[in-house]
């Protein structure tokens, strides 16, 4: 290509005199409104219970997918749950981190046995660490469970083995664990729920 | 009235008029310094809510965590011990921007669109928009923007403008514990701001007041103070904050000064050029030139 002395000084100006009305604010770009798209919109909200404190907070867990079967599911967001009359809405900061303790990779998400004398931990299935706990209790239970006192009444105690409840239990969970453990004869029973 | 805004209130760098028409409610932040306990779960709730997350820090020898304000860290607890007649008094101010109805910040900035003001009062940053100059810094009366290492583009709290524009209170002071964050329209903050300051006065604290600044037209995020004659106590906070004087001279006058001599100068010469035309030589000059010079 050709190009004279006097075109390439035509095109030089025409290009500095565009960019510098450019400048001055002759060609703005168009001024739209630009805020982040609401992150939780369509993804699914599930309540549960904070884990942490004997507080018992409720949380909404908002994570990816409408729980469809080729959409897999990921915790994206967890917030305080303003129906729960503990905390309505509010969350400490141990609270408002949940979604890092869920992701944690030391998070314990399985069973696991130490056996006695290792120095491992084994990962164990649930129903083996169902059989294996209730194996301890009959055993306990049998070995040590009154079932009369030094004056030949009836007393059905099972001073040996203690129970610590969930504070974030129902009361319908709550009444479940009462009568199972003061079936068994079970006296020292407590929760974790009074801090 | 709705807080969502899609209005454009302001726009740094842009000189076309912006659209007004519409009604739009002017939110804002009320914080009850007095009701603070400094557990930092609005921090948390902040970076969880923004996908940020700072990196674990060091102690200090201070209850500050983060010390400071980052480009990942938006808001941050800063703990002051005052002793006042005899009185050990531990003041706890949440720090963050203070989204100003007078935004230094944005005055500052030389990037068109990196940084908006919105209808509802809100002033965000659009990174993407943003060329690192840091101008904000300056801009900014409170020291609230941070420029990050890792992309050289400025950050702050954008008082989750994405929640309030679906009808959300901000990440803050939906997880606030003990209720010392609220977040509403301006005019109900401060209605609720006198009746915190009524009660705080029949408490003891005569000089209780609110943190709303006149010198940056007041702020979208507002505190409750104990001592609102000496907001210097709480951390530094500002007697009389206002855009730093280089900030209005600069974009005040000496830009469009600036302008104006150059579009002068481009009108001088299309005049010149008018007037006189380009400069002509006739063919016997140019051979007489060219003799002059030639070696004989």
């Amino acid at each position: 290509m050709n190009v004279t002395r006097r075109q390439f000084l035509k095109v030089t100006a025409a290009g500095l005199g565009s960019s510098s009305l450019a400048m001055l604010g002759f060609s703005p770009q168009p001024a739209l409104a630009e805020i982040r798209n609401f992150k939780l919109a369509r993804t699914t909200e599930t309540r549960n219970t904070c884990p942490y404190c004997s507080v018992s907070c409720g949380v909404l867990i908002y994570s990816l997918g409408d729980k469809s079967k080729n959409a897999r599911a990921e915790i994206i967001h967890i917030e305080g749950d303003p129906d729960n009359p503990v905390n309505r809405g509010t969350l400490c900061p141990k609270g408002a981190g949940l979604l890092d303790m869920i992701h944690s990779a030391s998070r314990l998400k399985h069973p696991e046995v130490r056996e006695a004398g290792s120095s491992e931990w084994k990962r164990i299935t649930w129903d083996d660490a169902f059989t294996r706990i209730a194996k301890h209790l009959k055993a306990d239970r049998d070995a040590h469970f009154i079932k009369t006192n030094a004056d030949g009444a009836t007393v059905n105690r099972w001073n040996t083995t203690g129970f610590l409840a969930s504070s974030a239990a129902s009361n319908e969970a709550g009444y479940l664990t009462h009568k199972v453990l003061r079936g068994l004869g079970v006296v020292t029973l407590d929760t974790q729920a009074r801090i | 009235m709705a807080w969502q805004s899609l209005d454009i209130r302001r726009r740094s760098a842009t000189t076309t008029p912006m659209p007004q028409v519409r009604e739009s409610t002017e939110v804002a932040k009320l914080i009850d310094i007095s009701q603070c306990i400094g557990c930092k779960a609005c921090q948390v709730a902040c970076m969880e809510w923004n996908d940020l997350r700072c990196e674990v820090g060091y102690c200090v020898g201070v209850y500050d965590n983060p010390p400071d304000l980052t480009a990942k860290a938006w808001t941050v607890m800063r703990f002051t011990e005052l002793e006042n007649d005899g009185r050990l008094e531990w003041l706890i101010r949440k720090d963050g921007c203070m989204h100003c109805q007078d935004p230094g910040c944005l005055k500052a900035c030389p990037a068109p669109g990196a940084i908006v003001q919105y209808a509802n009062g809100i002033v965000e940053f659009h990174q993407e928009h943003c060329i690192g100059c840091g101008y904000c810094l300056t801009g900014c009366p409170f020291n609230i923007p941070r420029l990050s290492d890792q992309d050289h583009k400025a950050y702050k709290c954008s008082l989750c403008s994405d929640r309030v524009a679906v009808g959300q209170v901000p990440a803050c002071i939906k997880t606030c514990p003990t209720g010392a964050l609220h977040f509403g329209s301006k005019e109900d903050m401060k209605e609720h701001a006198e009746q915190r300051i009524i009660d705080l006065k029949s408490r003891g604290f005569a000089n209780a007041g609110l943190y709303d600044p006149p010198g940056v037209e007041g702020t979208h995020v507002m505190y409750v103070l104990q001592h609102a004659d000496h907001p210097e106590w709480y951390a530094g906070l500002p007697q009389d904050p206002a855009i730093s004087p280089l900030v209005e001279v600069w974009k005040g006058w000496t830009k469009p000064l600036a302008i104006g001599v150059m579009a002068a100068g481009v009108l001088a010469s299309l005049i010149h050029y008018v007037m006189k035309g380009p400069n002509e030589i006739s063919k016997e000059t140019e051979k007489e030139v060219e003799n002059e010079t030639r070696p004989e």
